[in-house]
């Protein structure tokens, strides 16, 4: 069988044997990579057969960071789940509290007060333009240019892992948010200091861009590579970055509203042709939107408390119910889906992870194509393995 | 956005002989939910995905709930007749007497799945689907040929809680690994006592450990637990 036609085979047929099985295809090749391969952020194995350097299939391989978290949170108290959730997608621990607050928040119908609303939305927009630069310098990375860029993201990534530091005590594990506001109040030096972070970031996009957006090395690797389809997108419940670089508008701040993101203006950037590059561009144009956000935040931020002094933090029991709160992570859709029997613990605990739902069409991306370009669109997808496994 | 009762009337002109049931949150987040019979949960999926105003092209969440059996207990007024002197007289009397009355409510797997639009921007939609029962009669209708992001989810599920997906093109165990038997999100589940390490080993995991290993010598075998 030529490599084309069976290319096109298995493109269309639902029904592909597992991929370690001997099926005929003497002449492929199989390679496991990962589950250590460096290009892999972490423990994740996929799957190759290859004919000669093109892929011809793709299994991606989960659970070697399994420590089932669901399970783990079903068992203790409400707010003990909260600094476990700083370990879901460990780059941005301040999303993951956010979307928990908010699922538990809907579960009790609990209000936020307005100073802690501003602070969620600061720190949410500062963990997103970390995130999206690291991401950005792991896909240069991957792309062979060793260190060096990693370097000039990790560089401001480091201004804003100091602002977390000094405000919640740590810079990766913030465990910063609780039910109906957030733990600690920001003084007027925190919000000075953030306030020079940001003046300063334009000015490191545009460094970042100026070296990266029109390199030719850049362009010829990325353009026309993984290519996703809109249509494939929405119905593989790809989300994030992912998706609106595939040119779908959909951006849960802008739908869902939650906190006050309705006050901010601000664009959503979308991509043409849903490759490699549309993704590196939208998360680069989405750094500098969260700029203006934050410009906002930071100017608008009321006084008040950051927690309402009544809510109930020791002996909290939701009344029987459920409910199912999202929040737009730097990754996608984070959601986390809580049924409430009236005890202390949680009765269920599910978490929605983007990454691991964004993984969901890696074969179809990667099919056709060298390997070295599964190593860039696996990249481009900008996974966190404690989120994809949990 | 349609109400639940409205997409409840919906669904049932659309695809005859579906039986949908409504299931209220008490919730202040106000997400009800449907019950679908799994029979033909397929077409109502369709109908829900292409339908022109619900537009549900995004199934967001996927996941497992486990219902054990439980016992009820509950009050019953029962009639009951008894031997009684009334007037100086024997007589049998019918007196109203209260009794408590225990029976097992069998449980079941349910899946419950969070959709919304994005096409129309609105949602969630949730549905629920159950199984009959906890043990052998775990089938449900697959919806990754409806929506593909199911696909992962569904195997998560069937990892975890043991649902069978009829329909997944590829439904293997996702998180843990090949071979394992048991499903460790079932309420039900027991951690297997043959752990190999412990950060801190204290009184009770050390008592496990030794208790496993004197199990172990007395069978004579090795690599029992859920891992065999």
């Amino acid at each position: 069988m030529s490599s084309s036609t069976l290319n096109a085979e298995k493109r269309e047929g639902w029904n592909r044997p597992p991929i370690m099985e001997p099926d005929g295809e003497a002449e492929l090749l199989e390679v496991a990579m990962g589950p250590h391969h460096p290009s892999t952020h972490g423990v994740f194995r996929m799957d190759l057969a290859l004919d000669g350097e093109r892929v011809i299939r793709l299994k991606p391989v989960f659970g070697y960071l399994h420590r089932n978290h669901e399970k783990i949170a079903e068992g203790v108290s409400y707010l003990a789940s909260m600094p476990y959730t700083d370990r879901l997608d460990y780059i941005c621990s301040l999303t993951n509290n956010w979307a928990y607050a908010l699922a538990v928040e809907k579960l009790t119908g609990q209000e936020v007060p307005e100073r802690a609303e501003y602070i969620r939305v600061i720190l949410a927009e500062l963990t997103r333009i970390q995130n999206h630069a690291s991401a950005i310098g792991f896909l240069i990375q991957e792309m062979g240019a060793s260190g060096t860029p990693l370097m000039y993201a990790f560089k401001e990534r480091e201004k804003i892992l100091d602002l977390f530091e000094s405000l919640t005590g740590s810079r990766m594990m913030c465990n910063y948010m609780r039910f109906g506001g957030c733990r600690v109040d920001v003084s007027a030096a925190w919000l000075d200091d953030a306030r020079k972070v940001v003046a300063g970031l334009p000015s490191f996009i545009d460094e970042f861009e100026n070296l990266l957006s029109g390199n030719e090395i850049l362009m010829a690797r990325c353009q026309g590579v993984g290519i996703l389809r809109p249509d494939l997108a929405v119905n593989a419940g790809i989300t994030g970055p992912m998706l609106r670089g595939s040119g779908v508008n959909y951006d849960l701040r802008k739908v869902d509203h939650y906190g006050i993101y309705d006050r901010f203006k601000f664009r959503v950037p979308l991509g043409d042709h849903g490759d490699v590059y549309d993704r590196y561009m939208v998360r680069i144009l989405e750094m500098r939107e969260s700029v203006t956000i934050l410009n906002q935040a930071l100017k608008e931020i009321p006084g008040g408390p950051v927690m309402d002094p009544k809510a109930k933090i020791r002996g909290f029991r939701p009344k029987p119910g459920e409910a199912y709160g999202r929040i737009e992570a730097p990754k996608g859709e984070l959601g986390f889906y809580l049924i409430s029997d009236g005890g202390p613990n949680p009765y269920r605990y599910r978490v929605r992870p983007p990454s691991l739902i964004n993984l969901t069409v890696l074969e179809d991306m990667c099919l056709g194509s060298n390997v070295a370009d599964v190593v860039l669109i696996f990249g481009s997808v900008d996974i966190v393995l404690g989120e994809v496994d949990r | 956005m349609k109400t639940v009762e409205e997409i409840k009337a919906a669904i049932e002109t659309a695809v005859p002989g579906a039986a949908v049931e409504i299931v209220l949150n008490p919730s202040p987040s106000g997400q009800h939910a449907l019950r679908l019979a799994p029979g033909n949960a397929v077409e109502v999926a369709k109908f829900l995905r292409d339908d022109a105003e619900l537009a549900l092209d995004f199934l967001s969440n996927l996941t497992g709930v486990d219902w054990p059996d439980r016992e009820v207990t509950e009050k019953v007024k029962v009639a009951r007749t008894v031997t009684k002197t009334v007037d100086g007289v024997e007589q049998l009397v019918e007196e109203p007497v209260e009794e408590t009355r225990k029976h097992i409510e069998p449980g079941c797997l349910e899946v419950v799945y969070h959709l919304f639009s994005i096409a129309k921007k609105h949602g969630p939609v949730v549905l629920r689907m159950r199984t009959i029962n906890r043990t052998d009669q775990v089938e449900l209708p697959s919806l990754t040929p409806i929506w593909r992001s199911a696909e992962l989810q569904e195997r998560e599920v069937f990892d975890l809680y043991g649902i069978v997906f009829t329909g997944h093109p590829d439904l293997r165990r996702l998180l843990m690994w090949e071979g394992f038997k048991d499903h460790p999100m079932r309420r039900d589940y027991v951690d297997p006592d043959d752990f190999e390490y412990e950060p801190t080993p204290h009184d009770a995991v050390l008592a496990r450990a030794a208790a496993h290993k004197a199990a172990q010598v007395s069978a004579g075998q090795e690599g029992t637990g859920a891992a065999g």
